[in-house]
């Protein structure tokens, strides 16, 4: 198991709930969770994988994800088996549409 | 040729296809869910990561508080899609204090969603004591007048100490796609061969432990179809009349003695076409593909 951490720079969010979750940590797939984070114009990143030696992979999705939503303020902690690029993508999408209340 | 197009019956979300959290959102009354140790508050199982893998926020299990048609009830729903619903310390911890709760706070009822192979394997003796704690609960639950309810129609069933837990609840709902059993189909077939019982006959597996199967038995109470809202409906309808009795002797030797004769009955028998021929269905090929209400009218048709 990897244990990764990340940090980005973010455009501040409005959050309408304390905390959203979304999926299941079962194969090819993940739970993510979005809490308040410690920097309003940050988003901090918390990841146990089963995959071992795709950082850099988490690192483009993440960067990626962030650099489209305003995550800023927010803490997100993944537990993934195994999810590929676009599922992330998607629970990350579902999970943070929650946080904010269906907003964005 | 113009084949006469079937019209898809109208369901509602499947049972069996939903999450945890999303079987008690819709099966309790809209917004009325209060989670218990949400995820946010993190208490996944300490086991896991020793073992180098990746827990859930939740271990595998929903427990908390709402009402049904208005009245309080607390409900547990174990997570099927994460390691198969297992049972560890965590989870087991989880399930043992909502049913303590339910003895002091005295809901209507506990609903219990069960789906689960049974002992989490990672946590040994930790999972088999969390499995005996939660035995324990259940009956000390019901022995306080309240009524736990198994409701089973999930991808893992209902197998190994959580079979033994579904039956020892007040009730069970099953759908014809929930399975109840003790030792799971994998399970015999390692230990006594695929001769004895092929697990890759899915067709099989279900004539033995699916939801019609248990109906024709008796060992479920009622056969609901695989839709949150049918579950729903009828645990409402099932607690609307439920008079909680506390287990007597005489009663649970008659018990003893209808499940003994039931062992000498079918003894020998194979598959559930053989069981179901000797319970007097005429043609039990049919059964696999009854629609749910014809299946029901078929058994109350029988002298069981």
């Amino acid at each position: 198991m990897d244990q990764l951490t990340f940090q980005f720079p973010a455009q501040p969010c409005k959050p309408s709930a304390k905390a959203s979750l979304c999926g299941v940590v079962s194969s090819g797939n993940l739970e993510v969770l979005i809490t308040q984070g410690a920097q309003p114009n940050g988003c901090e990143v918390s990841i146990h994988t089963s995959a071992q030696g795709f950082a850099p992979i988490w690192q483009a999705v993440l960067a990626d994800f962030a650099a489209h939503h305003a995550l800023g303020g927010t803490a997100i902690t993944i537990n993934d088996m195994g999810a590929t690029p676009a599922v992330v993508t998607l629970r990350l999408g579902q999970a943070f549409r929650d946080y904010c209340g269906g907003a964005q | 040729m113009n084949l006469p197009q079937p019209s898809p019956p109208s369901r509602g979300p499947s049972f069996y296809e939903a999450t945890a959290r999303q079987r008690v959102n819709r099966l309790l009354d809209a917004q009325s869910f209060t989670e218990f140790l949400p995820p946010q508050g993190a208490h996944s199982s300490p086991h896991l990561a020793l073992l180098g893998l990746p827990g859930a926020l939740d271990d595998g299990v929903v427990i908390g508080s709402g009402t049904l048609g208005g009245k309080p009830v607390l409900i547990i729903a174990q997570e099927g899609q994460f390691l198969g619903g297992a049972v560890g310390e965590m989870h087991g911890a989880k399930i043992v204090g909502l049913l303590q709760r339910a003895v002091r706070d005295k809901p209507l009822a506990v609903l219990f969603l069960v789906d689960s192979g049974g002992v989490r394997l990672h946590e040994a003796n930790a999972g088999l004591i969390a499995l005996s704690e939660i035995m324990r609960a259940v009956l000390d639950t019901r022995a306080a007048g309240i009524p736990v309810f198994a409701l089973i129609g999930g991808v893992c069933g209902a197998f190994g100490g959580m079979g033994i837990v579904s039956r020892l609840c007040s009730a069970i709902l099953m759908s014809e796609q929930g399975r109840l059993a003790l030792s799971g189909p994998e399970v015999i077939e390692t230990v006594a061969g695929v001769e004895e019982f092929d697990s890759r006959d899915r067709a099989l597996v279900w004539r033995v432990t699916g939801g019609k199967h248990r109906y024709l038995m008796g060992d479920c109470l009622a056969l609901v179809e695989d839709d949150v809202e049918d579950f729903r409906q009828t645990t409402l309808a099932l607690l609307a009349h439920w008079e909680e009795t506390a287990p007597e002797l005489h009663t649970l030797r008659a018990e003893q003695e209808r499940l003994s004769q039931r062992c000498t009955q079918f003894c020998g028998l194979r598959d559930g076409l053989e069981v179901w021929a000797a319970l007097g269905v005429p043609n039990p090929q049919q059964i696999p593909l009854l629609e749910r209400d014809a299946l029901v009218t078929l058994r109350q048709g029988l002298s069981l």
